[in-house]
């Protein structure tokens, strides 16, 4: 059984624990947050130890391995203290706020030879692996454009008053829907070396940005556009699209379809010319315990996985991740530079 | 329960295999008038049990229910609590406590009193309660033999190991409402074990069970064992795999697993819905 963690109970830290809880392998040990009011829940009706100091249960618990599902804000203290205490690290997204902060865990990580991943579950999901190796077969030809979409009702009003809301904590459309696109651009088509026309958009919230619009540039001719917007009432739920173009067809893929359009017939690949479409019932492995989506069990599976393995290679790792920071603090740089 | 229940996810641009097939549902169904008259092609084709989540829109659906009494005599709605999307948003909006006390209290005074003091009290029981009635508000007046727990928060509370709440839940459906308690889960044969140690014997579970194991956690053989072995009562969904299913061999599946009590599905049009029907009942029999 691998000892685990989790400090932070907002709404991803809950998902996890649920998964953690339910995992086969896993023994959730400790869980940790400020608010008494949701650890009075599960202390009252769960059955796990409840720790208010995250540094007071990894003292007691004699862990494996630690999720970090805290504010961004808090992620470089508590995951290097927990690389420092011998732990594998699952830390949620964003990563961290500032460059320095990033190198410092993933050298750390790298000195004490730990698993370490960050919850980018977008990389876990069927279509968007399809699209990835699609095009990294040529199927599409040489690629020039790639246009990275994501739009959700998360803030429809002016008002908020979470840490969603505050930009010095890692709120904002920027480092909460963007990051998601940004790094499943990286994932699919490599990450962009420069920026430009960047406009961060107040809609709604006083303090943070609700929209994102971005031209990206790649060393090797790649073109981009980033297309990203938090305060879209049109949606149900975040829906996120990348679409790439290549010389001899394009991918247009989310979380359920991946569409290839071929000019000319594929034969190997089994691709017709013309429109091809892949669905998520087909590229999905079924998970042992599922909830909100496969990709959340399937990112846990993978870092236990990799814990059990000994496996410091990672579908998520922190250096994958600072690349998408390093990214968000391009953005923040040009939009700032006209302003 | 009847054989054949008629699902709601089509009104709400639920759709599991494609995000463009939502958005072109959404735009169809942009009114409550859309909906009822999909109900009323499901109603005159015999259908009389409608399984529906705590959706805004459902209250609008339920007037027109409540305003016709003669023509919807015998319909029946199972209401699935809560419609996740709006708490999940909420709380990323406000935090989780001002979430809570959002969609606590109602008009009346008491259950504004009685929503703080559980607060205070973290009776987190008596808040599970409140929010129930609070989405049980809707339904006045109307025939739900069974209100179910909406599948995301039935497999976190089953990922949490909170099983009190399951208890608690069935209980306060049967003593307040006089109805069944179901639930909704992707993890079927789990929930169903830990229901059992529970003391909650025969339940209603509503699970997705279909030919290509899609949505089937812990596995398709493990469903199946689970059906043919296990005492309660299944509801498949997701029959169709979200469209990967051509209809004829979906049913011939579902149907094959005799123990299953009913199908729900969900269509759009008189034909979809009659071709589904003729063909549940065809192999049923």
């Amino acid at each position: 059984m691998v000892k685990t963690g989790l400090v932070g109970l907002g709404k991803m830290g809950i998902s996890h624990c649920a998964i953690l809880n339910a995992h086969p392998v896993v023994d959730l040990v400790g869980v940790c947050d400020s608010s008494k009011f949701i650890l009075a829940a599960l202390e009252k009706h769960g059955k796990m130890n409840c720790f208010t100091d995250y540094k007071q249960m990894i003292r007691q618990s004699d862990l494996d391995c630690i999720f970090v599902a805290a504010p961004t804000r808090f992620h470089a203290d508590m995951v290097c203290y927990s690389l420092e205490k011998g732990l594998h690290v699952f830390v949620e997204k964003p990563f961290c706020l500032n460059s320095n902060e990033g190198k410092k865990m993933i050298d750390l990580a790298l000195i004490h030879n730990k698993v370490n991943q960050v919850g980018y579950h977008n990389r876990f999901i069927g279509t968007f692996n399809e699209a990835k190796r699609i095009i990294a077969r040529g199927v599409i030809g040489d690629i020039y454009h790639v246009l990275g979409e994501a739009f959700g009702p998360v803030v429809l009003k002016e008002k908020g008053s979470t840490w969603r809301s505050h930009k010095s904590e890692g709120g904002g459309c920027l480092y909460d829907y963007a990051s998601h696109v940004i790094n499943l651009i990286q994932f699919i088509v490599g990450t962009p070396n420069q920026v430009a026309g960047t406009v961060l958009k107040n809609i709604y919230s006083q303090d943070v940005d609700d929209a994102v619009y971005a031209t990206l540039f790649y060393n090797n001719g790649l073109s981009g556009q980033l297309s990203v917007n938090w305060s879209d009432e049109s949606y149900r739920k975040m829906s996120t699209q990348i679409t790439v173009m290549g010389k001899k067809g394009k991918v247009v893929v989310d979380a359920t379809e991946c569409k290839i359009y071929l000019r000319q017939e594929n034969k190997i690949e089994g691709l017709e010319k013309g429109w091809n479409i892949r669905y998520i019932t087909d590229l999905t492995k079924s998970v042992d315990f599922y909830l909100r989506g496969e990709e959340y069990s399937a990112q846990i599976d993978h870092f236990i996985d990799c814990v059990l393995k000994g496996k410091t290679e990672n579908v998520s790792s922190f250096e994958s991740a600072f690349e998408t920071d390093r990214v968000v603090e391009m953005l923040v740089a040009d939009a700032y530079s006209r302003k | 329960m009847d054989r054949i229940i008629f699902g709601d996810n089509q009104f709400f641009a639920v759709n599991h295999l494609s995000d463009e097939k939502s958005r072109a549902q959404a735009m169809r169904f942009r009114t409550t008038k859309a909906i009822i008259e999909v109900l009323d092609l499901a109603y005159d084709l015999g259908i009389r049990t409608f399984m529906c989540t705590t959706h805004d829109r459902i209250a609008e659906v339920c007037d027109h229910i409540r305003s016709n009494p003669r023509r919807y005599n015998d319909f029946k709605i199972y209401p699935c609590m809560p419609y996740a999307h709006k708490y999940a948003n909420a709380v990323t909006e406000y935090g989780a406590i001002e979430a809570l006390k959002r969609f606590m209290p109602g008009s009346m005074l008491g259950t504004a009193a009685k929503g703080g003091l559980a607060l205070i009290r973290k009776d987190f029981i008596e808040m599970m309660k409140l929010l129930v009635d609070a989405e049980m508000k809707m339904f006045h007046g109307i025939n739900t033999e069974v209100i179910f727990l909406q599948n995301v928060i039935t497999d976190l509370i089953l990922g949490l190991g909170m099983d009190d709440f399951f208890v608690a839940f069935a209980e306060h459906i049967k003593k307040k409402y006089g109805a069944e308690p179901g639930f909704i889960t992707m993890n079927m044969p789990l929930m169903l074990e830990i229901l059992k140690k529970k003391g909650i014997l025969n339940p209603i579970i509503c699970a997705s069970i279909n030919k290509i194991g899609f949505r089937m956690s812990g596995g398709k053989e493990h469903y199946e064992k689970t059906i043919a072995d296990e005492k309660f009562r299944p509801i498949a969904m997701q029959v169709l795999a979200a469209g990967a299913i051509q209809p004829h061999e979906a049913m011939e599946y579902v149907c094959r697993q005799k123990n299953i009590e009913s199908i729900l599905f969900g269509a759009s049009s008189r034909a979809h819905i009659k071709q589904t029907k003729e063909l549940i009942e065809q192999m049923s029999s």
